[in-house]
């Protein structure tokens, strides 16, 4: 696992049953982009966190596919509906395999 | 304005530079990508939203805002980075919007293009050029 | 050669709208809807001899996109270290089986901190940054291995240690037996060096507002240290960026930490005398 990665997810903690509300997650990787090259000119292999997954009980909000031209520290803004009380759950997937994940309860009423 | 002798000879230097530069590589590698997504489909221009500033102070860290009514994925792409591919947003049904925002690196002044692939199947896309400064300072 | 000139042209024709709205804007910086930071503020007295009418936060000369990262604590990718600082906080490190909270307990503890660094310590007798008093405590109170003064860790701890003051006037004392220091750093700050013969007046203050290439010259104020750059994508601490504004100079730079950066820096801070402590600030 890259060192030093943590995950930041800005969601509300209650909402209206069907409520539409705005997620904010950010996370901690350099997103290597293999285009750079080390002191002694040999090329730094790309290293990235390639996926985001954002659901809620199971379901998708938001599924990402991502590139080596996403800036360092990932940052993502989207807006999701909560149809009842329930979980977001959040993934992301790393090149080397590592797999970081952040859940934030929802309740509903 | 007035140019001095040096920037004028710097403009005139660059200016033939740049008609004889060769164009990127890129502008097929965008059309691959797209006829990746889309399968060969037409795509329309238009319908597809793209937030982005005119001018970026860092190349590093742009932010830009992509969004279409009823898509159900917007792929992104930076056209004259060494690789187009930025990101592809799909959503899925418990998206309250078909709208996302990041951040992305631009490796120069260059289009970034946004193709939506709609809830009928067909295809959109837009454009935007954002112009990449570069610092004064290395600092 | 093709990528230079067509870099020069690029940052002809940039500079060009630049010179039209060239000088610092008007906006107003509030953190979260709620915070409100004072990033224009009266020239302080000991600077009545220059031509500036005002002092500006480093804010007000970028764009309204990288602006927007600092009005919002989620937006702003620096908290990301505030929180590993927070970890750092609450580590025990050292031969004597402390983290800074067994002796601070909460970083609220150092609330006004940041605003009144650096200064005299009557024990060490010198003017001390907030790095040398950290590390001093790791060194002295924890059994630790100090921190590298412009490293991440460093960064991380003094992001952490700033936020607790932000919004609060910087305040640093020039008077008394930090006076020397202070006139020490003041010469430095005039002193041009390196082949390209320019000090540290010659941008900040003689040319602040100004384009220098498509890049948008602030007065160098460092009320907003440590600050995420969008540049490298990571906090950056005071000496760290001094050392890469000499060497901009073609000079061979003072070392981070050394004597003459310490003087550096409480002239400098000086010069933000009245400005909000804004660390971790969010610059291009």
């Amino acid at each position: 696992m890259a060192e030093g990665v943590r995950p930041r997810v800005k969601a509300p903690k209650s909402a209206e049953a069907g409520e539409v509300v705005v997620i904010k997650t950010l996370i901690s990787h350099k997103m290597e982009s293999g285009q750079r090259k080390d002191s002694d000119g040999n090329v730094i292999p790309q290293s990235i966190i390639h996926r985001f997954v954002c659901a809620f009980n199971g379901e998708t909000v938001l599924d990402v596919e991502m590139h080596p031209a996403i800036s360092t520290n990932p940052y993502f803004e989207f807006e999701a509906t909560v149809p009842e009380a329930g979980d977001f759950e959040f993934t992301w997937y790393d090149d080397d395999g590592s797999v970081y994940e952040d859940k934030k309860s929802v309740s509903v009423g | 304005m007035d140019f001095t002798r040096r920037e004028t000879l710097v403009i005139g230097g660059a200016t033939a530079v740049a008609v004889t530069l060769p164009m990127p590589a890129m502008a097929s590698a965008v059309d691959e990508k797209i006829n990746e997504f889309t399968g060969g489909a037409d795509v329309a221009e238009g319908g597809v939203e793209l937030d982005a500033p005119e001018i970026a102070e860092n190349g590093n860290t742009v932010p830009i805002e992509v969004s279409a009514e009823g898509a159900s994925a917007i792929m992104v792409l930076a056209a004259g980075n060494p690789t187009p591919g930025v990101a592809t947003f799909n959503f899925g049904p418990l998206a309250g919007a078909q709208r996302a925002k990041t951040r992305i690196r631009l490796a120069g002044t260059q289009d970034v293009v946004a193709v939506a692939k709609m809830a009928d199947g067909s295809f959109a896309k837009t454009q935007k050029t954002v112009k990449v400064t570069i610092g004064g300072c290395g600092g | 050669m093709r990528f230079k000139a067509m870099t020069a042209v690029a940052a002809l024709m940039l500079a060009v709208p630049g010179v039209v709205s060239a000088g610092p804007d008007d906006d107003k910086l509030v953190i979260n809807g709620e915070i409100e930071m004072t990033t224009k503020a009266p020239v302080p007295e000991h600077m009545e001899d220059t031509n500036m009418d005002q002092i500006m936060s480093g804010w007000h000369f970028r764009s309204d996109e990288t602006q927007a990262l600092e009005m919002d604590d989620f937006d702003n990718p620096g908290m990301i270290f505030v929180d590993a600082g927070m970890e750092q906080w609450n580590t025990v490190e050292g031969s004597e089986g402390n983290s800074c909270a067994s002796c601070h307990e909460d970083p609220s503890s150092m609330k006004g901190v940041r605003a009144v660094y650096p200064k005299w310590d009557a024990d060490a007798e010198e003017v001390q940054t907030l790095a040398m008093q950290i590390n001093d405590c790791r060194e002295n109170n924890m059994g630790a291995e100090p921190y590298g003064y412009t490293s991440g860790q460093m960064a991380n701890m003094e992001a952490l240690i700033s936020l607790q003051s932000r919004g609060m006037p910087v305040d640093v004392a020039i008077d008394g037996p930090a006076r020397e220091t202070w006139e020490q750093g003041k010469e430095l700050y005039y002193t041009r060096t390196g082949q390209l013969e320019l000090s540290c007046a010659n941008c900040h203050e003689d040319s602040y507002g100004m384009m220098i290439r498509a890049d948008h010259l602030s007065q160098g104020q460092i009320n907003g240290f440590p600050t995420y750059r969008l540049k490298n994508a990571r906090l950056n601490t005071v000496h760290g960026r001094f050392k890469g504004c000499v060497r901009d100079t073609r000079a061979e730079t003072y070392a981070p930490g050394s004597p003459e950066f310490v003087a550096l820096e409480l002239y400098v801070a000086s010069r933000g005398n009245g400005l909000s402590v804004e660390g971790p600030s969010v610059r291009n």
